[in-house]
Protein backbone atom coordinates (compact mmCIF):
# COMPACT_ATOMS: atom_id res chain seq x y z
CA UNK A 1 0.00 0.00 0.00
CA UNK A 2 1.48 3.52 -1.00
CA UNK A 3 0.31 6.89 0.49
CA UNK A 4 -1.64 7.37 -3.02
CA UNK A 5 -3.94 4.50 -2.19
CA UNK A 6 -5.25 6.36 0.92
CA UNK A 7 -5.55 9.54 -0.66
CA UNK A 8 -7.37 8.45 -3.17
CA UNK A 9 -9.71 6.80 -1.06
CA UNK A 10 -10.16 10.09 1.25
CA UNK A 11 -10.70 12.25 -2.43
CA UNK A 12 -13.80 9.77 -3.07
CA UNK A 13 -14.84 10.14 0.52
CA UNK A 14 -14.73 13.89 0.42
CA UNK A 15 -16.04 14.33 -3.18
CA UNK A 16 -18.88 11.68 -2.27
CA UNK A 17 -19.53 13.98 0.76
CA UNK A 18 -19.82 17.21 -1.33
CA UNK A 19 -22.05 15.85 -3.73
CA UNK A 20 -24.49 15.09 -0.60
CA UNK A 21 -24.15 18.17 1.01
CA UNK A 22 -25.08 19.97 -2.40
CA UNK A 23 -28.26 17.89 -3.23
CA UNK A 24 -29.68 16.49 -0.35
CA UNK A 25 -33.17 18.06 0.74
CA UNK A 26 -32.83 16.86 4.18
CA UNK A 27 -31.27 18.17 7.24
CA UNK A 28 -29.79 14.96 8.19
CA UNK A 29 -28.61 13.62 4.96
CA UNK A 30 -26.78 17.26 4.56
CA UNK A 31 -24.81 15.84 7.88
CA UNK A 32 -23.90 12.75 6.82
CA UNK A 33 -22.29 14.29 4.50
CA UNK A 34 -20.58 16.54 6.13
CA UNK A 35 -19.36 13.54 8.26
CA UNK A 36 -17.67 11.78 5.20
CA UNK A 37 -15.89 14.76 4.74
CA UNK A 38 -14.70 14.98 7.98
CA UNK A 39 -13.61 11.26 7.72
CA UNK A 40 -12.05 12.01 5.04
CA UNK A 41 -9.60 14.52 6.32
CA UNK A 42 -9.35 12.76 9.40
CA UNK A 43 -7.84 9.56 6.98
CA UNK A 44 -5.71 12.07 5.24
CA UNK A 45 -4.17 13.70 8.92
CA UNK A 46 -3.54 9.49 9.67
CA UNK A 47 -2.28 8.54 6.08
CA UNK A 48 0.67 11.29 6.05
CA UNK A 49 1.66 10.96 9.49
CA UNK A 50 2.22 7.40 8.43
CA UNK A 51 4.29 8.00 5.32
CA UNK A 52 5.80 11.62 5.90
CA UNK A 53 7.50 11.43 8.92
CA UNK A 54 9.07 9.45 11.01
CA UNK A 55 7.18 6.60 12.57
CA UNK A 56 8.06 7.42 16.44
CA UNK A 57 5.83 10.61 15.35
CA UNK A 58 2.37 10.50 15.70
CA UNK A 59 1.05 14.33 15.76
CA UNK A 60 -0.93 13.71 12.85
CA UNK A 61 -2.83 11.07 14.67
CA UNK A 62 -3.66 13.23 17.67
CA UNK A 63 -4.55 16.18 15.31
CA UNK A 64 -7.00 13.36 13.67
CA UNK A 65 -8.39 12.36 17.59
CA UNK A 66 -9.21 15.99 18.00
CA UNK A 67 -10.83 16.30 14.74
CA UNK A 68 -13.29 13.05 16.12
CA UNK A 69 -13.90 15.02 18.94
CA UNK A 70 -14.99 18.84 17.25
CA UNK A 71 -16.71 16.46 15.00
CA UNK A 72 -19.06 15.36 18.09
CA UNK A 73 -19.54 18.86 19.33
CA UNK A 74 -20.44 19.40 15.83
CA UNK A 75 -23.11 16.98 15.14
CA UNK A 76 -24.31 17.70 18.51
CA UNK A 77 -24.85 21.39 17.87
CA UNK A 78 -26.51 20.52 14.38
CA UNK A 79 -28.99 18.32 15.57
CA UNK A 80 -30.01 20.77 18.49
CA UNK A 81 -30.51 23.52 15.39
CA UNK A 82 -32.45 20.65 13.92
CA UNK A 83 -34.88 20.19 16.49
CA UNK A 84 -35.08 23.61 17.31
CA UNK A 85 -36.08 24.23 13.33
CA UNK A 86 -38.71 21.20 13.33
CA UNK A 87 -40.31 22.55 16.42
CA UNK A 88 -40.36 26.04 14.65
CA UNK A 89 -41.71 25.18 11.00
CA UNK A 90 -42.65 21.56 11.10
CA UNK A 91 -39.99 20.67 8.78
CA UNK A 92 -36.42 20.00 7.98
CA UNK A 93 -35.91 20.53 4.72
CA UNK A 94 -33.92 23.62 4.08
CA UNK A 95 -35.29 25.45 1.18
CA UNK A 96 -38.22 25.84 3.47
CA UNK A 97 -36.85 27.25 5.97
CA UNK A 98 -36.63 31.18 4.92
CA UNK A 99 -37.32 33.52 7.35
CA UNK A 100 -34.33 35.56 6.25
CA UNK A 101 -34.90 35.89 3.02
CA UNK A 102 -35.73 39.04 1.71
CA UNK B 1 2.74 -5.41 -5.27
CA UNK B 2 1.89 -9.04 -4.87
CA UNK B 3 -0.91 -10.03 -4.08
CA UNK B 4 -1.28 -10.86 -0.11
CA UNK B 5 -3.59 -11.54 2.01
CA UNK B 6 -2.71 -8.38 3.41
CA UNK B 7 -3.34 -6.37 0.51
CA UNK B 8 -6.80 -8.34 -0.67
CA UNK B 9 -8.00 -6.82 3.02
CA UNK B 10 -6.75 -3.54 2.21
CA UNK B 11 -9.01 -3.66 -0.89
CA UNK B 12 -11.59 -4.97 0.66
CA UNK B 13 -11.90 -2.29 3.66
CA UNK B 14 -11.31 0.74 0.43
CA UNK B 15 -14.01 -0.93 -1.61
CA UNK B 16 -16.25 -1.75 1.71
CA UNK B 17 -15.75 2.40 2.23
CA UNK B 18 -16.54 3.82 -0.59
CA UNK B 19 -19.75 1.44 -2.06
CA UNK B 20 -21.44 2.61 1.27
CA UNK B 21 -20.42 6.07 1.33
CA UNK B 22 -21.89 5.99 -2.54
CA UNK B 23 -25.29 4.30 -1.11
CA UNK B 24 -25.35 6.91 1.71
CA UNK B 25 -25.75 9.77 -0.51
CA UNK B 26 -27.85 8.46 -3.47
CA UNK B 27 -30.79 6.39 -1.17
CA UNK B 28 -33.81 8.32 -0.92
CA UNK B 29 -34.49 6.04 2.77
CA UNK B 30 -32.71 8.59 5.32
CA UNK B 31 -32.76 5.04 7.81
CA UNK B 32 -30.65 3.01 5.17
CA UNK B 33 -28.68 6.10 4.53
CA UNK B 34 -27.80 5.89 7.94
CA UNK B 35 -26.85 2.07 8.66
CA UNK B 36 -24.71 2.59 5.22
CA UNK B 37 -23.29 5.22 6.96
CA UNK B 38 -22.11 2.76 9.63
CA UNK B 39 -20.21 0.45 7.12
CA UNK B 40 -18.30 3.33 5.81
CA UNK B 41 -17.02 4.51 9.46
CA UNK B 42 -16.57 0.71 10.29
CA UNK B 43 -14.24 0.95 6.79
CA UNK B 44 -12.27 4.03 7.32
CA UNK B 45 -11.93 2.39 10.94
CA UNK B 46 -10.43 -0.72 9.03
CA UNK B 47 -7.82 1.96 7.06
CA UNK B 48 -6.89 2.99 10.18
CA UNK B 49 -5.74 -0.33 11.29
CA UNK B 50 -3.63 -0.47 7.97
CA UNK B 51 -2.10 2.96 9.12
CA UNK B 52 -1.23 1.37 12.24
CA UNK B 53 -3.02 3.85 14.28
CA UNK B 54 -4.94 1.81 16.77
CA UNK B 55 -6.07 4.17 18.88
CA UNK B 56 -7.67 6.17 16.59
CA UNK B 57 -9.33 3.18 14.72
CA UNK B 58 -10.87 2.41 18.26
CA UNK B 59 -11.92 6.10 18.76
CA UNK B 60 -13.58 5.73 15.27
CA UNK B 61 -15.67 3.07 16.08
CA UNK B 62 -16.66 4.28 19.77
CA UNK B 63 -17.28 7.79 18.89
CA UNK B 64 -18.65 7.99 15.64
CA UNK B 65 -20.65 4.57 15.73
CA UNK B 66 -21.24 4.65 19.13
CA UNK B 67 -22.24 7.92 19.49
CA UNK B 68 -22.74 10.27 15.98
CA UNK B 69 -24.50 7.81 14.71
CA UNK B 70 -27.22 7.01 17.58
CA UNK B 71 -27.25 11.08 17.67
CA UNK B 72 -28.68 10.82 14.01
CA UNK B 73 -30.66 7.99 14.18
CA UNK B 74 -32.36 10.07 17.12
CA UNK B 75 -32.78 12.84 15.08
CA UNK B 76 -34.47 11.04 12.28
CA UNK B 77 -36.96 9.58 14.62
CA UNK B 78 -37.78 12.75 16.67
CA UNK B 79 -37.78 15.10 13.05
CA UNK B 80 -39.50 12.82 10.50
CA UNK B 81 -43.22 10.61 11.34
CA UNK B 82 -42.20 9.54 7.27
CA UNK B 83 -38.76 7.85 7.07
CA UNK B 84 -39.21 8.06 3.06
CA UNK B 85 -38.39 11.09 1.43
CA UNK B 86 -41.16 12.28 -0.79
CA UNK B 87 -40.75 9.97 -3.90
CA UNK B 88 -43.17 11.89 -6.49
CA UNK B 89 -41.76 12.81 -9.87
CA UNK B 90 -38.74 15.10 -9.47
CA UNK B 91 -39.26 18.64 -9.77
CA UNK B 92 -37.31 20.32 -12.54
CA UNK B 93 -35.13 22.45 -10.19
CA UNK B 94 -34.10 19.32 -7.95
CA UNK B 95 -33.25 17.34 -11.30
CA UNK B 96 -30.89 20.43 -12.03
CA UNK B 97 -29.76 20.59 -8.95
CA UNK B 98 -28.45 17.05 -8.77
CA UNK B 99 -27.08 17.66 -11.98
CA UNK B 100 -24.72 20.84 -11.35
CA UNK B 101 -24.17 19.21 -7.73
CA UNK B 102 -23.06 15.82 -10.43
CA UNK B 103 -20.62 17.79 -12.33
CA UNK B 104 -19.12 20.13 -9.43
CA UNK B 105 -18.01 17.10 -7.62
CA UNK B 106 -16.99 15.15 -10.49
CA UNK B 107 -14.78 18.23 -11.35
CA UNK B 108 -13.53 18.11 -7.69
CA UNK B 109 -12.73 14.48 -7.87
CA UNK B 110 -10.74 15.01 -11.28
CA UNK B 111 -9.03 17.88 -9.30
CA UNK B 112 -7.72 16.19 -6.32
CA UNK B 113 -6.48 13.20 -7.82
CA UNK B 114 -4.54 15.15 -10.78
CA UNK B 115 -2.84 16.71 -8.06
CA UNK B 116 -2.39 13.41 -5.93
CA UNK B 117 -1.06 11.57 -9.55
CA UNK B 118 1.54 14.17 -9.84
CA UNK B 119 2.79 15.57 -6.52
CA UNK B 120 5.87 14.22 -6.74
CA UNK B 121 6.80 14.24 -2.89
CA UNK B 122 3.89 11.76 -2.50
CA UNK B 123 5.14 9.44 -4.88
CA UNK B 124 6.79 6.08 -4.19
CA UNK B 125 6.26 6.40 -0.67
CA UNK B 126 5.39 2.21 0.29
CA UNK B 127 4.89 0.76 3.77
CA UNK B 128 7.12 -1.23 4.49
CA UNK B 129 5.23 -3.48 6.84
CA UNK B 130 7.55 -2.81 9.92
CA UNK B 131 5.06 -3.41 13.06
CA UNK B 132 5.04 -0.38 15.08
CA UNK B 133 4.89 -0.51 18.86
CA UNK B 134 1.22 0.65 19.73
CA UNK B 135 0.64 4.02 19.99
CA UNK B 136 -1.63 4.46 22.87
CA UNK B 137 1.04 5.21 25.72
CA UNK B 138 2.88 8.27 23.64
CA UNK B 139 -0.76 9.53 22.42
CA UNK B 140 -1.50 9.95 26.38
CA UNK B 141 2.52 11.10 26.89
CA UNK B 142 1.39 13.55 24.13
CA UNK B 143 -1.79 14.86 25.05
CA UNK B 144 -1.40 15.32 28.99
CA UNK B 145 2.23 16.21 29.21
CA UNK B 146 3.30 17.19 26.00
CA UNK B 147 3.07 19.66 23.24
CA UNK B 148 -0.73 19.28 22.90
CA UNK B 149 -1.56 19.70 26.89
CA UNK B 150 -3.30 23.24 25.44
CA UNK B 151 -5.42 22.05 22.48
CA UNK B 152 -6.49 19.17 24.78
CA UNK B 153 -8.04 21.82 27.42
CA UNK B 154 -9.24 23.98 24.95
CA UNK B 155 -11.30 21.35 23.51
CA UNK B 156 -12.47 20.18 26.84
CA UNK B 157 -13.78 23.66 27.05
CA UNK B 158 -15.00 23.22 23.78
CA UNK B 159 -17.10 20.51 24.41
CA UNK B 160 -18.43 21.84 27.47
CA UNK B 161 -19.98 24.76 25.49
CA UNK B 162 -21.44 22.56 22.75
CA UNK B 163 -22.91 20.47 25.80
CA UNK B 164 -24.60 23.47 27.17
CA UNK B 165 -25.41 25.32 24.19
CA UNK B 166 -27.09 21.99 22.12
CA UNK B 167 -29.21 21.52 25.56
CA UNK B 168 -29.93 25.47 25.34
CA UNK B 169 -31.47 25.05 21.89
CA UNK B 170 -32.99 22.06 22.05
CA UNK B 171 -35.33 22.82 25.10
CA UNK B 172 -38.63 23.51 25.01
CA UNK B 173 -39.74 27.39 25.28
CA UNK B 174 -40.37 27.91 28.43
CA UNK B 175 -43.58 29.88 29.39
CA UNK B 176 -43.28 32.17 32.25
Amino acid sequence: MTLQHYLVISAILFTLGIFAVLTRRNAISILMGIELILNSCNLNFAAFSRFMTPPEDISGQIIAIFGIVLAAAEAAVFLAIILAIYREFGSIRPNEVDTLRG
Amino acid sequence: MEFTLKTFIFYGFALMTIASALVVVTVRNIVHAAFSLMVTLFGVAGLYVFLQADFLAATQVIVYVGGILVLILFGVMMTSGHFEMPTHVKSHAERGQILLGGVVSLALLMLLLTVIANTPAWKNLTDDGTELPPTTERIGELILNGQFLLPFEVVSVLLLVALIGAALISRKEVRD
